[in-house]
């Protein structure tokens, strides 16, 4: 069944009072909605509230949802919204702000230098990865704790869109980012995700 | 290894290496994309570079995703029974 005919199935199926349509979207999102929280609040405690208050608004709202944007999408802008005031209260500062550091995606050291003889390329260039290792448990759990380092926002970016698949519109969104700042974002995040690999790798040699 | 006679208009692996996600995104104007492409077709380090990254995506894709805490289920039904009533 194609994803908009199962969110339309079950929208309908929500309105009647359906325990097992509510059951399977926060099945499909709960997590989701707590992670995109912590983008704007400070503890997992407070995310988790700010998502269960979402659900408490869908299901208060469900009979005006009219179905022009996704049900994904009206889910993430009901979140983003509370989370945003909730992150007023707190005063803690908005995404984008200083603290998620501009690094370059791979080391200085790693190209040659302005007297060198090609200023810029590499000094010591990659080296493949062992393909054979890559969908490995282990590898998995390498990915999944360079994902937990990262700043709240690309960690949102990249959950969305590289584990759960969501597409660069639907992630903008979601997340009430531009398209160049959700670009950006993802950029960081999968050149921190590379360079935990290739030191992965390089260790474990 | 890296092919060192370059001219100006080419790119320079360390730039190159902040373009990956534009290229990969679609999102880069049609002269850059073939200075980017240029440059990967003969540079074996950034070609591998590029190869990372998109083993990079594979692998992050077969994270699984994370589900919701039984807790919170249990709160939620339960939040869901009284909005029903």
């Amino acid at each position: 069944m194609s994803e908009e005919r199962e969110e339309r199935k079950l929208v309908k199926a929500l309105r009647a009072g359906d325990e097992a349509a509510f059951r399977r979207l926060i099945e499909m999102y709960h997590a989701m909605l707590v992670r995109v929280a912590r983008m704007y609040v400070s503890t997992q405690a407070a995310a988790e509230e700010v998502a269960a208050d979402t659900w408490l608004a869908v299901l208060e709202g469900i009979d005006r949802f009219e179905g022009r944007s996704s049900l994904k999408t009206w889910l993430f802008r009901i979140l983003t919204n509370k989370a945003k005031t909730r992150g007023m209260r707190e005063s803690r500062v908005l995404p984008f702000s200083s603290l998620e550091r501009e690094e370059p995606a791979v080391a200085p050291e790693r190209f040659q230098g302005p007297d060198e003889r090609a200023p810029g390329h590499w000094s010591a260039p990659p080296r493949a990865f062992p393909e054979e290792r890559l969908l490995a448990r282990e590898t998995r759990d390498v990915i999944a704790r360079a994902i937990e380092m990262l700043p709240p926002t690309q960690r949102a970016v990249i959950t969305l869109r590289d584990v759960e698949g969501w597409s660069a519109e639907e992630t903008c969104n979601a997340l009430t980012l531009s398209e160049t700042n959700q670009r950006v974002l993802l950029h960081r995040a999968r050149s921190a995700v590379r360079r935990a690999l290739e030191e992965y790798f390089q260790d474990s040699e | 290894m890296t092919d060192t006679a370059y001219s100006y208009d080419e790119l320079s692996c360390q730039e190159l290496v902040e373009l990956v996600t534009d290229y990969l995104e679609g999102a880069m104007p049609r002269e850059l994309r073939k200075r980017f492409e240029r440059h990967i077709g003969k540079c074996t380090g950034c070609h591998t570079y590029l190869e990372q990254i998109r083993e990079t995506i594979r692998a992050t894709g077969a994270l699984t995703t994370e589900s919701i805490t039984p807790e919170a289920e249990r709160a939620l039904l339960d939040a869901f029974r009284d909005w029903r009533r």
